[in-house]
Parts: C-alpha cells; sequence; structure tokens
C-alpha cells in the first residue's frame, strides 16, 4: 500500500505506453499503440472480441514482450529493464487477476494468497496467516480459507483471485475480464469492491472488459481498440466515448447498436 | 524475527477512558513487514464497558500498511463481541475505508471435503467404493463389448479416423521401447541361463530357457507393463483434461455415447496393438538371447536356432497371445475409467495419469500371477 502521506502529486502518468507494436511471430496484433494510465485511475482497455486486449495487458504485466515501442511506469522502461528488475517491479508493484482466476489448484485459497508471502517476505506463520485472513476478508472469503478452488464458485473464485492478487500490497492492479461469466448482481458486487478497493488502497487500475455495464460502472478513463486498423481508434472514459465520440464504430459499440460497419469492425 | 524494514519504531496501542468515552491510543510505526503486529484480544472490550463508541486517537500513528488495518480488524471485531460501536473518524481516511470493506465477525468457516482424517470412515468408504468400483468397470466393459459387437456390424458410432489415431499411437510409436525392453530382458535371461547352465555343460539349453521364458511370460508382461505406462498412462490424462473442459458433457449433451466415441477406440486401439507388439517383442527378446549366447557360450548360432524352434510348442505362443489380450483390455479399462472419474482440476489430472500406471502395472502383474495358476490347472 502507497503510504499516503508519500503519495507524490506527480504529473507524468504512472504508466504508459509509447508506440507499441505486439506480434505473435509474423501475425501483428496491435501497432503503434500509444495510452497514458493517470495514478488512482480505473483505466479501461475496451474493444471487440480479438482485437488485443488481454495481449496488451499481458505486454504490461510482463509475458509479452513488444515487438516496438516502451512501456513506462513512472518514466522508467520496464523492457529495457534487466529480467531481474522486471520480476522486482512485477513483485513489489503489481497484482493481477487472472480471466479464470487461475487458482492454483492444488492449494487451498489460503495456501494460494500465502504462497507469495511465503516466498517473498521474510514474516512468520502467525502473521502471514492473520494477513491472509486480512486479505480474504477485504474480499468477502474469509470463510473459505480452507476450501479448494475446486469448491467454489466462479464468483468465489474471482473473489480468491482478487485476494491473491492483493498478497503482497500492490500498488498497480490488472484485471483480465473480471465480469466474464458471472451474472449481474455478482458482477456488480464485484464492481464495487474494485472501486472500494481502489479508494482504500490508493492503487490504480488497468482493466480490461468488454461488459458495458461494469465498464460504464467504474471505469473513469480508457482507450477503444480496434482490431481492423490494429491500433486504438479512441480515447476517454466509457461515458465520454458513448457520448461525445465522432467514430461510428466505437459509438456502436458503445451504444450497444448492431450496424454492418460494427459487425465487420468486431468480427 | 528481526525487522527488515529499517527506521521503524515499534507499534504500540494503549486503551484509556477519556471523558467517559474508550479511547485506543495508536502509535508507531504498524508495518506488516517488520513482523510484530500485536494482536487485539478477542475480548479486550468486554469487561470496562462504557458509554458511546470507541474512538482512536492517531496523534503517535507513524507510518503504516495492512499490518495496522490487521489489527484494526481484531479491534472491530472485539467491538462487535463487547456490542460496542466503533468512531472511525479519526483513522486515515484509507484505513476507514479499508475497514469498512472487512465483516465485523468471521463467518463460518467452510468445511473442505478433503480435511482431517477419520480411519473407520475412510476404510468404510473405501470398501464400499470398490465394490462400486467393481460394479462400474463391470458394466464398462459389458458396454464397450456391446460397442464392440456393434462396430463389427458397422452399428457403433464408433470413427475409423479416432481408431486409426488411436492404433498409430499405441503400436508404432512403441516399437522403439518394446524393442530396447525386450533384447535387454532376453540379453539378461541368456546371462542368468548361461552362468547356471555352463556348470552341467548344458549350455545349449540356453535357447530353452529364454525362448520358453519370453513367450510364455516376460515378452507379454513387460510389453503390457511399457503400455501400461506409456499408453494407460496417456489415455487417463487425455480424459481427465477432457473432463475438465467439460468436453465429456458435451459429447453427453450431444449424445453421443462415450463408450463409443472414447473408449472403443481406446480399448481397441490396445487390442489390436498389443498383441502384434508381444510377438515382435518375442522375437527382439530372442535376438538378445541369441547375441548374448553366441558371444559367451560354446553354441553355433545355426544350433541356436534349431533348438529354439524345437523348445517351444506353438500352445506356448496361444497362451502369451491371450494374456495379451487380457491385459490390453483391462489396461484400456481400467484408464479410461481413472480419466473419467477424475476431478475437474490440474492436480486431479496427475493424479488420474498416476493412478492409471500404478494400477495398470499392478493389474498386469496380478492377472499374470491368476493366468499361471490357471495354466497349471489346464495344463498347459
Amino acid at each position: 500500500m502507497a503510504d499516503p502521506l508519500l503519495a507524490p502529486a506527480n504529473k507524468t502518468p504512472l504508466l504508459a505506453l509509447r508506440d507499441v507494436t505486439l506480434a505473435f511471430g509474423p501475425k501483428i496484433i496491435q501497432r503503434d499503440l500509444s495510452l497514458d494510465v493517470r495514478r488512482g485511475s480505473i483505466f479501461a482497455v475496451m474493444g471487440g472480441s480479438g482485437c488485443g486486449k488481454s495481449t496488451v495487458l499481458k505486454s504490461m504485466i510482463g509475458l509479452l514482450r513488444p515487438r516496438e515501442g516502451q512501456f513506462l511506469i513512472e518514466g522508467e522502461d520496464y523492457w529495457g529493464g534487466s529480467e531481474q528488475r522486471r520480476t522486482e517491479i512485477g513483485r513489489s508493484r503489481f497484482g493481477v487477476l487472472f480471466q479464470n482466476a487461475a487458482l492454483w489448484s492444488a492449494m487451498t485459497v489460503g495456501m494460494n494468497v500465502a504462497l507469495p508471502m511465503q516466498m517473498f517476505t521474510k514474516l512468520d506463520d502467525t502473521t502471514i496467516r492473520r494477513l491472509v485472513m486480512l486479505k480474504l476478508g477485504l474480499v468477502g472469503m474469509e470463510h473459505a480459507v480452507d476450501l479448494l478452488p475446486s469448491e467454489l464458485s466462479g464468483g468465489m473464485r474471482k473473489r480468491a483471485g482478487l485476494a491473491r492478487a492483493l498478497s503482497l500490497d500492490p500498488d498497480i492492479l490488472f484485471f483480465d475480464e473480471p465480469s466474464a461469466g458471472l451474472d449481474p448482481i455478482t458482477s456488480s458486487r464485484l464492481d464495487d469492491l474494485i472501486l472500494n478497493l481502489r479508494d482504500s488502497l490508493d492503487a490504480t487500475v488497468v482493466i480490461v472488459s468488454h461488459e458495458l455495464p461494469s465498464l460504464f460502472a467504474i471505469a473513469d478513463d480508457g482507450v477503444f481498440l480496434d482490431a481492423q486498423t490494429k491500433t486504438a481508434i479512441a480515447h476517454g472514459s466509457p461515458s465520454a466515448l458513448r457520448d461525445n465520440c465522432t467514430d461510428p464504430q466505437v459509438r456502436a459499440f458503445m451504444q450497444r447498436e448492431h450496424t454492418s460497419d460494427s459487425a465487420a469492425g468486431k468480427g | 524475527m528481526t525487522s527488515t524494514v529499517p527506521d521503524t519504531t515499534s507499534p504500540a496501542w494503549r486503551l484509556r477512558l477519556t471523558n467517559g468515552r474508550n479511547v485506543l491510543a495508536l502509535g508507531g510505526d504498524w508495518i506488516a513487514q517488520s513482523g510484530h503486529i500485536p494482536e487485539f484480544p478477542d475480548k479486550g472490550l468486554l469487561d470496562n464497558k462504557q458509554e458511546g463508541a470507541l474512538a482512536f486517537d492517531t496523534g503517535d500513528l507513524g507510518r503504516w500498511d495492512s499490518g495496522l488495518i490487521a489489527f484494526l480488524w481484531d479491534v472491530k471485531r472485539a467491538a462487535a463481541v463487547a456490542g460496542l460501536p466503533l468512531d472511525g473518524s479519526t483513522l486515515p481516511e484509507s484505513a476507514r475505508k479499508l475497514l469498512g470493506l472487512l465483516p465485523a465477525e468471521i463467518g463460518e468457516p467452510g468445511l473442505s471435503r478433503s480435511r482431517g482424517f477419520r480411519p473407520f470412515n475412510w476404510l468404510g468408504g473405501k470398501t464400499l467404493g470398490m465394490f462400486a468400483e467393481i460394479g462400474v468397470v463391470s458394466e464398462l466393459l459389458a458396454t464397450t463389448v456391446n460397442g464392440g459387437l456393434r462396430a463389427v456390424v458397422a452399428k457403433a458410432m464408433i470413427r475409423g479416423v479416432d481408431l486409426f489415431d488411436n492404433v498409430r499411437a499405441a503400436g508404432p510409436s512403441a516399437l522403439i521401447i518394446v524393442s530396447v525392453v525386450n533384447f535387454l530382458i532376453g540379453a539378461i535371461l541368456a546371462f542368468v541361463g548361461a552362468v547356471q547352465l555352463r556348470r552341467f555343460a548344458a549350455d545349449i539349453f540356453v535357447a530353452n530357457l529364454v525362448g520358453l521364458a519370453l513367450v510364455r511370460e516376460m515378452a507379454a508382461v513387460m510389453t503390457a507393463i511399457v503400455m501400461a505406462g506409456r499408453t494407460g498412462g496417456a489415455y487417463a490424462a487425455r480424459i481427465a483434461t477432457m473432463r475438465g473442459n467439460e468436453e465429456i458433457d458435451a459429447l453427453e449433451v450431444v449424445g453421443i455415447p462415450i463408450s463409443d466415441y472414447l473408449i472403443l477406440p481406446s480399448v481397441l486401439a490396445l487390442v489390436f496393438t498389443m498383441p502384434l507388439l508381444y510377438l515382435y517383442g518375442c522375437l527382439v527378446g530372442m535376438l538378445g538371447g541369441f547375441v548374448v549366447s553366441i558371444s559367451m557360450l560354446n553354441i553355433t548360432s545355426l544350433g541356436f536356432l534349431h533348438q529354439t524352434l524345437d523348445a517351444i510348442p506353438f500352445d506356448q505362443f496361444v497362451f502369451g497371445f491371450t494374456k495379451t489380450i487380457a491385459f490390453a483390455i483391462m489396461i484400456g479399462l481400467t484408464s479410461c475409467r481413472i480419466g473419467l472419474q477424475a476431478g475437474r482440476s490440474a492436480a486431479d489430472v496427475g493424479t488420474a495419469a498416476t493412478r492409471a500406471v500404478v494400477i495398470g502395472i499392478v493389474g498386469v502383474i496380478a492377472m499374470d500371477a491368476v493366468f499361471a495358476v490357471l495354466a497349471d490347472v489346464v495344463g498347459i
């Protein structure tokens, strides 16, 4: 958790992509992508299926090196640094909630949350147990500490994954499709939880999603990716894009209209 | 535990009474990394019940992180026990918000099915499970045989492509390992026999020993063990993964019988390939025995060949061949069954593969013992 007294009123964005090109082999996913994520914002990476949203997230959490361009964290070139430095940044600052929560299936929920602490801190078992209960308590899962992931429902698994992401007190949280596969009520509870955690942890959140209700509810900034032109076609918060964006494809997506244009674009 | 965070003062707390209200004074740095965050006693607020909410004095509070929240959660739960409201207005804002997210009492812990060891429950469950399992495997055998018969009259939903893929994976690609294992077994048998038989100047009977041992027992058992490890484990892992991905459910919903689509091709592939691998194993094993005999003993190659052909009656081949088919059916059925009943997680897939290999190997050896007794009774 960032110390509130030390939080600088910095003008440089916390995270920034600069002319990034992402590719798998010869297949270009996104090119010349630039974006700024302000400190404390909830930044949405939006777009239709197959436009490369999750790939962009992968390049930010260290799983895919961009072919060109830079990913800057407070001005520091993430991919330019050594692997050791990247691991260090990832461990101390990043918390990631994967699409299917990716809980380690052989361990109980409590052990899932405890493992990063056991590996990377020198805390004793009693303290770790207290902190594990605390993280699980924050997401309302303290009763499930001794359950196995296979014994949880989808929504519970997401919350347990969130508790694990919070394990090492990160200040940058990444969410890959947090509402995918959840019912509207569970999904909106998760949205509230994300908002609450952002406010109370002073965290910055990058969220990949195409779930409009949840985007409108939580995101205050964002970028819209296009699968056809393979780059960002609009920047701004989801509601601003819905109301003011001139690009017909973005408007159609945001207003959930079915036009032949957008259908081709989303294909 | 030494502090890993430099320049921290120890966290301290004190409960005091100010103007008839409980005030909890917090001081020092509350950093979880330092490892000595105090605990607030569960019943710490029961005995000094006062009117009004519990307030906080954070005048001396230094730096803090989740350590402070962990302590405040203790206080919140203790206050809930004592029926005392909290007044968090003097807490840092983000600490107050985090505290708000935490429940005032810990929910009833969920009991995991995998916890606790109760020997009688375990034994009873295992015993009942074993009987149920015998029933299920028998039923599986019946449906598979049924499917096999229908396949003969071309009415089963078995696809030639699946059968071909399975046969290719089980047969030709296993040739190298079957060769290596059987060649070495033949050579080892010849070594053992040579040392003993040379004492009686009965060198030539090494050919009998190697030939009979391979055809009756070793080639069949070694081939079956190799296949249980190689193909049985693969079947169990594949079917368990399919279960995890809901592919099995999808087959059931569409109405494709699992026995026809998955199990029959797997079992048939083994039934087709294992007897052939057995015959091939006999041949390679004899070659191993031949190489050792020729180089160690006073035997001509023609003599060895002649003695071998003389030593093995045809019904020994029939016996080994039949055994191999029985092994094939057993390995195919048990590994598919283990895959089908596996759980849906990654760990379950590993367990299923292990169980299939273990049960396959033990099963092969146990069945072989049964065959040995039967052969003795029948007089083969």
